[in-house]
């Protein structure tokens, strides 16, 4: 195939993404400029940033290759991935903007007072940002291959630098606006390709998808046949429900986004702003899986369901016009995994900075070092890590692996930020304990899942699905353990509570006391 | 009145917890409707197999459901509870300074 207008396409994304990026280098002079823009940012335009953000590598390839591989009971993956906004915002998005908190780690100190809680949180927050981040680079490596050939470690490089370049030369004014201009190149790539793809179908005889049912019943358009050999599928969508539901609100890039709203009601308009914009997107993703089940059933050798969107365009339409969608396609993947890999990195190299690198910094340095250097050098530890995972892991398919980090982060953040929003009683010792138990239960889940230490029947069900067991389990002891420890409830709980809850003009002269 | 709620007196605490409850109350109720609508699709999806294999056009139910008719359906969800808890809000704003 013609492998020079997908490159083009790439590396205008790229381009682009760096020229955008450096118009704010002037912008970012201080630390808080670096972590929030300065909170200038309009509700559509922070509503396209964080889609930009949030549709990532997995979204925009990932949906469409599940679709492909396992059927219908893969369209609730992005049904999900936008119910988790909804959910975020009855449950945790006003008053997590109230509490004035950059990141978890920072409520988690705000809401229970103790530093041993925050510690705690970064761990959390640096395992499922790793975790996000290696499926990203992947889809690099396969967005790059389909449209190059190129080997799969040449794309995750390509990731690596322009995010590099991105988040340590800008800071996050420029990533803001990098990120809602990223959200309308996304909508642009995967619609335009789209609507060609249904004429083509409208007025080439409309034909359906014919999958081969072996064994009988498993039928690849309908719900819960179990597709693809997948076991127990009832158990299966509601678990994987229940992690993208409630997981959205504890990934460490969601949380940094609403800062950058002035006051709790414009971050409510915000997200409702949000859930359109992932609903529009999500309309296409599927259709992908469905025509690759019409127009490509058989994969060619070595590629994955991943690179099926990309595959799809050259095999149905010949010539020039396939060509231009495959490269359209690829762009738009690029597009989607740069935004989330530089809010990932961000957020992660925020965490490390904060909770390691710049006590130490001071230190060695006696105290001359600025604070931005420590942001630096945390974002090179922050894209590294995961770059070397990404060499070394397997097969994982790509929303496989983000599914995981939601499963994480559904067993230990969804639980601490809904409870100490919520509920008084709350203790520090209940909270230590809930995040221990349930980050602990996921972890070994995903790890054997990862390390394919999983086999089939329920326990392999439980175990590459784990949010509908772990969830409850840690929600069960931060409250148990909370009402068994009531002297360690935090002594300024009411007044957070006040923080929380209480509207903007009420609270105004509450909120400069405590700061 | 905002400096009872400052300061912690009993009437600033009793107003607080009514205004938690109310917006508690309000995001239940969403996300139990939420629930009811969205959750109960793989539901029915199970206890009536014909749903699963009913076409409208070329398109099947489920895919019809879950890849389009549900996304405006959230959004609406949203957009209610938006509202709603400015409502709330503006009411608590409202009997506060009237004092």
């Amino acid at each position: 195939m013609n492998t020079s207008l997908g490159i083009t396409a790439i590396a205008a994304v790229c381009v682009m993404t760096l020229t955008i990026g450096a118009l704010g280098f002037r912008l970012s002079r201080t630390t808080s400029d670096f972590y929030v823009a300065s909170r200038m940012i309009t509700p559509t335009w922070n509503a396209s940033a964080i889609g930009g953000e949030y549709l990532s590598a997995a979204s925009f390839l990932g949906v469409a290759g599940l679709v492909y591989a396992l059927g219908a009971d893969m369209l609730w993956l992005p049904v999900g991935y936008t119910v988790g906004y909804l959910v975020l915002l009855l449950l945790v998005a006003a008053p997590l903007r109230r509490s004035g908190a950059y990141t978890i780690p920072d409520f988690a100190e705000a809401r229970l007072e103790s530093v041993a809680i925050r510690r705690l949180c970064s761990v959390l927050v640096l395992g499922i940002g790793w975790l996000y981040l290696v499926p990203q680079f992947k889809g690099a490596g396969l967005a790059l291959r389909a449209v190059s050939g190129a080997p799969m470690w040449v794309g995750n490089l390509v990731v690596v630098a322009v995010v590099l370049i991105n988040v340590v030369g800008g800071g996050m004014r420029s990533i803001t606006l990098v990120q809602a201009v990223q959200y309308w190149i996304k909508l642009t790539a995967i619609s335009v390709p789209a609507f060609v793809l249904i004429s083509w179908w409208m007025h080439h005889g409309q034909p359906i998808p014919q999958v081969a049912s072996t064994p009988p019943g498993q039928q690849w358009s309908h719900p819960l046949s179990g597709f693809g050999g997948v076991e127990h599928p009832v158990y299966a969508t509601y678990s994987m429900l229940l992690a993208l539901c409630f997981g959205t609100m504890g990934l460490p890039h969601v949380l940094v986004r609403f800062y950058t709203n002035p006051d709790g009601p414009a971050t409510r308009r915000t997200t409702s702003i949000v859930l359109a914009l992932l609903g529009l997107f999500y309309l296409f993703p599927p259709l992908y899986g469905a025509f690759g089940r019409i127009y490509l059933p058989h994969l060619p050798a070595g590629t994955s369901p991943d690179s099926i969107t990309l595959l799809l365009p050259t095999a149905v339409i010949p010539g020039v016009v396939g060509q231009l969608m495959s490269a359209m396609l690829a762009g738009g993947a690029f597009a989607a995994l740069l935004s989330t890999a530089s809010g990932l990195t961000i957020c992660v190299a925020g965490v490390v900075d904060q909770d390691l690198v710049r006590g130490r910094l001071r230190r060695f340095t006696g105290n001359d070092a600025r604070a931005v250097n420590g942001f630096r050098i945390s974002a090179i530890a922050a894209i590294t890590v995961p770059f070397g995972l990404s060499l070394a892991a397997g097969d994982l398919g790509l929303a496989d692996a983000v599914g995981l980090a939601f499963a994480i982060a559904a067993s230990t953040f969804c639980p601490l930020l809904v409870l100490g929003i919520w509920w008084r009683r709350l203790s520090t010792t209940g909270a230590g304990a809930g995040l221990v138990v349930g980050g602990t239960l996921a972890s070994v889940a995903v790890l054997l899942t990862i390390f394919k230490q999983v086999h089939g029947g329920w326990a392999g069900a439980l175990l590459t699905q784990p949010a509908a067991w772990t969830l409850p389990i840690t929600f069960v002891v931060m409250a148990v353990v909370s009402l068994a420890t009531p002297k360690r409830i935090p002594r300024g709980t009411a007044r957070t509570m006040v923080r929380l809850h209480a509207p903007e003009i009420l609270s105004a002269n509450l909120g400069k006391q405590r700061r | 009145m905002t400096t009872e709620i400052d300061e912690q007196t009993r009437l600033g605490e009793l107003y607080m917890a009514t205004l938690i409850r109310a917006q508690w109350r309000l995001s239940m109720s969403v996300l139990g409707s939420a629930t009811m609508m969205i959750g109960g699709l793989p539901l029915l999806f199970f206890f009536v197999p014909a749903t699963r294999t009913l076409d409208v056009g070329p398109v099947p139910l489920p895919w019809l459901i879950l890849g389009v008719l549900i996304y405006p359906a959230i959004w609406l969800a949203g957009h209610y509870y938006v509202r709603q808890s400015e409502q709330i809000e503006r009411e608590f704003t409202e009997l506060v300074a009237r004092r």
